[in-house]
């Protein structure tokens, strides 16, 4: 039983990667492949992680999924916000379909 | 139950090289820093893969380190492309 | 007493990763945990006493459910826009502004727009964070604040602030 619904939400957390990097490879320009990669992964790998802890259950490999999760989603989203900041101010051009800029004024 | 952990595996390895492909056909610096940040991700969920396949629990060990050197290297990488320097 | 706060959560962490109650481990620990404290102590919790407040725990459990629920739908936002074979986007960078005082809590507000559904920030300056949206779905200031922030801001206000 438990064995199984490791394997449900294993199989999850890959099928969310792929739909990550399918748009890290599609889409048009740096923020938006920034944005459906690092919430698809990022929320793949919590799930991967989640079935660790449903397989082994209450113990010392279950515990280490356990703290493995918050630290993911804060680092993650950190460096997101890092490197989107980091890429602004480098200049890095927004795609052609982009309809409004607020940030230009403020970095000036 | 082993065969299809493999069969997820080798997607998730299959994943990086996605990531590869935008690291090295990226047409500008930051798109390439995205490729590193989201392979950094998935190696942990890899780590997570073999955890289960061979039941040993040190190798998520390796996945928390993987996260936060992963992280201080995207820090890093910001850093530079926002023109600081690294003590700043 | 902020130093206490460091070092107990330190100690807890070390538990959880090694999971092993022999006396030269939890010793270890200690002496790890004390450099930590020793060392991170003063950047972290100015007032620790809010720590021990019931109420806030359970609007933190409230927040918490309601982050996940926004991840999950977040997910298949971006599903359907990646395989939607005409990519239905329009990115823009909007300002909204936030009522939230204290840095944690500013923090963990720009980590949860960031992890719902078509949003991510790039930057804060003063009041005013700067968002980058997949597709902008309106042009008034206080519509799509109130559509970026929601619920979030009020659940962060009651129990970090």
């Amino acid at each position: 039983m438990n064995d199984m619904a490791a394997i449900i939400l294993i199989s999850v957390g890959v099928l969310f990667n792929i739909f990550g990097c399918i748009g890290l490879i599609r889409l048009p320009d740096m923020y938006n492949r920034l944005q459906a990669a690092t919430k698809c992964v990022t929320l793949g790998c919590c799930s991967i992680l989640l079935g660790v802890l449903v397989h082994f259950g209450i113990g010392s490999a279950g515990f280490r999924a356990l703290v493995a999760i918050p630290i993911l989603f804060f680092t993650a989203t950190v460096a997101a916000h890092a490197l989107a900041r980091g890429a602004y101010h480098f200049g890095t051009k927004m795609d052609k379909r982009s309809v409004k800029d607020d940030y230009r004024e403020a970095v000036k | 139950m082993t065969s299809f952990l493999n069969i997820l595996l080798y997607i998730q390895i299959a994943l990086c090289a996605a990531c590869l492909y935008r690291i090295i056909r990226g047409p500008t610096i930051p798109d390439r820093m995205v490729g590193i940040d989201i392979f950094g991700i998935l190696v942990v969920g890899i780590c997570g893969i073999i955890t289960v396949q061979t039941g040993k629990a040190f190798i998520l060990d390796i996945g928390i380190a993987w996260v936060i050197l992963s992280f201080i290297g995207t820090l890093t990488l910001a850093k530079y492309l926002s023109g600081k320097k690294l003590n700043e | 007493m902020r130093y206490v706060t460091v070092f107990i959560l330190s100690m807890i962490f070390w538990l959880l990763i090694t999971f092993k109650f022999t006396i030269p481990n939890i010793a270890a620990g200690a002496v790890a945990s004390a450099i930590t404290a020793a060392i991170f102590g003063r950047y972290y919790f100015y007032n620790v006493y809010k720590f021990l407040q019931p109420r806030r725990w359970l609007w933190f459990v409230v927040y918490l459910v309601t982050f996940i629920w926004a991840c999950i739908k977040a997910n298949f936002d971006v599903a359907y826009r990646v395989l939607h074979p005409a990519m239905p986007i329009k990115p823009g960078i909007v300002k909204v502004k936030t009522t939230l005082r204290s840095e944690f809590a500013r923090t963990l507000l720009a980590n949860s727009i960031t992890m719902t559904p078509g949003t991510i920030t790039v930057d804060i300056i003063g009041d005013e964070m700067y968002i980058h949206w997949i597709y902008i779905r309106s042009e008034d200031p206080a519509l799509y604040t109130r559509m970026i922030t929601g619920r979030f801001e009020e659940y962060i206000k009651k129990f970090a602030e």
